[in-house]
């Protein structure tokens, strides 16, 4: 059964048709001919999908797109504004933290979701429990340590296996 | 002689990498077309027998449904010999679980979804054979694996020297079935019009992909263009042309001017994609009390498919990397009811060196003697395979400055010396050694025009490899020209033939041919002389190496690793991962140090998580996707450092250079398991080292 439903991708507003099984990437993907979220498992096991949904980031191979109306997505292609880069696509270019690229948008969009996370103060797996929320991540520096990096980033694989130029690269943006 | 270098040597970011944050380079399932169709396959659920029925009314009544392709109605395709796995809707017989046997043509991917599973196959099975037991009667030698290797080295007399040797030692050691698995599943797109086909594919050689598909639907090969500008990844698994490919061709033929996508799942890729074959390899050693080897004899195991012939060509490595003067391999394959298993990063050498590098660990337990130490002392003079001189080989000096900036001389050999708050600090170390390839018929053209710009044209690939920039600074050294007046164009059949990204030969094989018409050009023009209004044009073929048969020519590097293995729980971390290597001249440092870490990290992965499990009874691989098949996640990751030697190379190629894609997974492993030993005493010999593996020791 096909739906009509609207989405605000990378700041554009959609109006689109998609069939109630389409997912949310193969909507942006096959139906919006947006190439930015990569699909490499479609069963949120890889994190190639990522984007942000209504400004957290998502394995978008696992949401249903008819169940997002309304809903704004930002995808690696949006996080450049006005042709510029992000500081978050600068600096993977600088470390060189990819090499195939497949997937570098969602490295970048998970990276930039994370960062968000952890000024929020939300805990990962690594974050010492007597931590309070606001130096949990960080430890008060604004800079988080690399173990948090590396927790907070593996639900992005990368098979080319840039992780040891990952992390400089999104520690780096931290820094500032 | 080696050109000279000006943009050859400088760490420049990417081109393509704007592109590629934002997600805007195109891969090959997202070319724009009009109006695509989608196709989703049906896969056997038997491993050996015969489709006696297929019932599709049920998947063809479906709204949006166009087509059931299977084999009463399938295009006829002629089949290359020894490619029969891409023999497909041919005929009834069933070769392994998961074979394509029928596939669903629709107007989207959610109706091609689910009419496939409404398809209704009867098979006449038949008893299947999938594991590669000891007792099987039937191994054999490999009828040929790559020319210029020989399957098996016979030198001296090797159990004559076992016999009388000192020390001795024999061990098994055990790799399992590992997986490719690029980020970028296999992904075609085939558009079948008047004016011929048109594929846009995931894959490591366009040209191959061309030749192949002309020759499977006997097509006039100026009407099928081949187009692959990025690769999400690759690792061996795109280098050939796979059924995926002709299942799209097939679905395009049946649905002319309307371009079919077919991308495979992950699940798929287990069974359509190829992988690294589990190989059981043993080595025997015979040596002085001193460390010197007397003999070395290697032997390697591995099955294949019924309908080709792969080996895993573990002993490859055997007779260049130690000095033995009696030195014997042995390579048998025995043919099951399973997928074609296929070259993976480094093939034959990495599963080999892990074998032999943890051999060479014992010994030097046996010996008393420092790793390090062992293996200066079997340098050997020449190859000790061919005789040949190597045309630059400094394992030694990789080896030393490793144990320099590693701290190797502060560790204390015993095991089990460090217990840093419950965690049993262990290091290890391993050499690595890759050939140097160079395939020769790669074409380049090159186009001046009279504004400056130099357009290079050849159908080279770029996996992740770097092929867009550093493919660029040969050709700007080759011209002699700056890198910004370059415009290179790879990744299309429009362009000339280019060998395959492979075997780490990319470079080599494309710039030679690059370099041979620029000297070209450059001869045309003259000292000086000005680019005429209309003008010059360039096409020429890489030459044959001239010193081909003169030299043995491989790259060379030592892995250091470190590991904490948790005393109570037995969970193996890697803080630490060094890799020092000699590869000739490095044309980017930044992507090489970048191929040179993935695949030490790559090789971390096989030490550590990877292993595809066979249901024997089944005869499928039961942990296929990424959740249940293992590799490395950033978290797994400690510190890669990378360093180079130099090294000056005349003899390989015209840039000197000896690739860098494969020699960072060679060895990494093998130093790994090495470290787990002087971390705990425990002397693993069978991937993946798992923690039960290490509590029960």
């Amino acid at each position: 059964m096909d739906v009509e439903i609207s989405l605000r991708v990378d700041g554009t507003e959609h109006r689109l048709l998609v069939d109630t099984r389409t997912s949310l990437l193969d909507a942006l993907r096959e139906r919006l001919g947006n190439t930015s979220p990569k699909k490499g498992c479609d069963h949120g096991q890889c994190g190639a999908c990522t984007v942000l949904l209504d400004g957290r980031r998502v394995n978008s191979c696992l949401a249903l797109a008819v169940a997002h109306q309304g809903a704004q997505v930002i995808t690696a292609a949006g996080l450049a504004t006005d042709g510029a880069l992000h500081p978050m696509q600068e600096s993977f270019i600088r470390h060189d933290a990819f090499q195939c690229g497949y997937c570098t948008p969602g490295q970048i969009v998970s990276a930039v979701g994370m960062l968000e996370e952890a000024a929020a103060g939300w805990p990962s797996a690594v974050t010492p429990e007597f931590a309070s929320s606001n130096t949990s991540a960080d430890g008060g520096s604004g800079v988080l340590v690399e173990d948090e990096i590396r927790e907070r980033m593996s639900g992005n694989l990368c098979r080319c296996a840039a992780y040891a130029n990952i992390v400089p690269a999104i520690r780096e943006v931290t820094a500032r | 002689m080696t050109i000279p270098a000006r943009a050859m040597g400088e760490a420049i970011d990417r081109v393509d990498g704007p592109d590629k944050v934002r997600g805007l380079a195109r891969y090959a399932f997202e070319h724009p077309v009009d109006r695509p169709a989608y196709l989703y396959p049906v896969q056997s659920t038997v491993a050996r027998g015969r489709v006696i029925g297929i019932d599709c009314r049920q998947a063809s009544s479906i709204p949006g449904v166009l087509l059931v392709l299977n084999q009463y109605n399938a295009p006829r395709t002629n089949i290359p010999a020894g490619q029969g796995e891409l023999n497909i809707l041919q005929s009834d017989r069933v070769a392994f679980r998961n074979q394509f046997v029928a596939g669903v043509i629709a107007e989207t991917s959610e109706i091609a979804r689910h009419a496939a599973s409404l398809v209704r196959v009867d098979y006449q099975e038949e008893p299947h054979d999938v594991e590669l037991g000891g007792d099987r009667d039937d191994f054999r030698v490999p009828t040929s694996i790559a020319p210029q290797f020989p399957v098996e080295v016979n030198k001296g007399d090797v159990d004559a020297a076992l016999e009388s040797a000192p020390v001795r030692l024999d061990r098994i050691y055990l790799t399992p079935r590992q997986y490719h698995n690029a980020m970028e599943p296999h992904t075609t797109i085939a558009l079948w019009s008047d004016e011929g086909l048109a594929l846009y594919v995931s894959t490591q050689g366009v040209s191959r992909i061309h030749d192949v598909v002309a020759g499977l639907f006997g097509l006039e090969p100026a009407r099928v263009r081949v187009i692959s500008p990025n690769v999400g990844g690759a690792f061996g698994s795109k280098a050939h042309a796979n059924p995926d490919i002709v299942l799209t061709l097939l679905a395009a033929r049946m649905v002319p001017n309307r371009p079919v996508k077919f991308a495979l799942t992950r699940q798929q890729m287990f069974s359509q994609a190829g992988y690294r074959p589990p190989t059981v390899q043993r080595i025997q050693l015979g040596a002085e009390r001193d460390g010197r080897i007397l003999a070395l004899s290697h032997s390697s195991t591995s099955p294949t498919s019924k309908l080709e012939e792969y080996a895993e060509h573990s002993t490859r490595p055997t007779s260049t990397i130690y000095a033995a003067p009696n030195l014997r391999t042995r390579q048998r394959v025995a043919s099951l009811d399973i997928p074609t298993p296929c070259i993976m990063r480094a093939p034959g050498d990495c599963p080999g060196m892990f074998a032999i590098e943890c051999a060479m660990d014992e010994l030097a337990v046996e010996c008393g003697l420092d790793p390090i130490e062992l293996r200066v002392r079997n340098e050997p003079e020449v190859h000790p395979g061919t005789g040949l001189p190597f045309s630059s080989r400094n394992l030694i000096g990789c080896l030393r400055e490793g144990a320099e900036r590693f701290g190797w001389e502060a560790r204390d050999p015993r095991p089990r010396s460090r217990n840093e708050f419950g965690w049993l600090v262990g290091t290890g170390v391993a050499a690595a050694t890759y050939p140097a390839l160079r395939y020769a018929g790669s074409v380049a053209t090159i186009r001046a025009d009279p504004d400056g710009r130099y357009t290079v044209l050849i159908a080279a690939a770029d996996l992740g490899t770097g092929t867009w920039t550093a493919l660029a600074q040969v050709a700007a050294d080759a011209l002699g020209v700056p890198l910004s007046s370059v415009d290179l164009r790879i990744g299309d059949t429009a362009y000339q033939w280019a060998t395959l990204a492979g075997g780490s030969s990319g470079i080599a094989s494309w710039g030679t041919a690059i370099c041979e018409a620029a000297g070209q050009l450059r001869d045309r023009l003259g000292r000086g002389g000005s680019v005429p209004r209309q003008g010059v044009e360039v096409t020429a073929r890489a030459p044959e190496n001239p010193y081909a048969n003169q030299y043995a020519t491989h790259s060379f590097g030592a892995q250091f690793a470190e590991v904490r293995v948790n005393a109570d729980t037995g969970e193996v971390r890697v803080p630490r991962l060094l890799g020092v290597f000699a590869a000739g001249r490095i044309v980017n440092p930044k992507t090489a140090r970048s191929q040179l870490l993935g695949g030490m990290t790559m090789g971390l992965s096989m030490a550590l998580h990877e292993e595809g499990v066979l249901d024997s009874r089944f005869g499928h691989v039961v942990n296929q996707d990424l959740a249940a098949y293992h590799v490395s996640c950033n978290a797994d990751v400690g510190e890669v450092e990378v360093c180079f030697l130099e090294e000056d190379d005349p003899y390989v190629n015209p840039m000197g250079v000896k690739g860098v894609g494969e020699l960072g997974i060679v060895g990494t492993a093998a130093a790994i398991a090495n470290a787990v030993y002087h971390a705990t005493g425990a002397r693993i010999r069978e991937l993946p080292i798992r923690l039960d593996t290490l509590l029960a020791w």
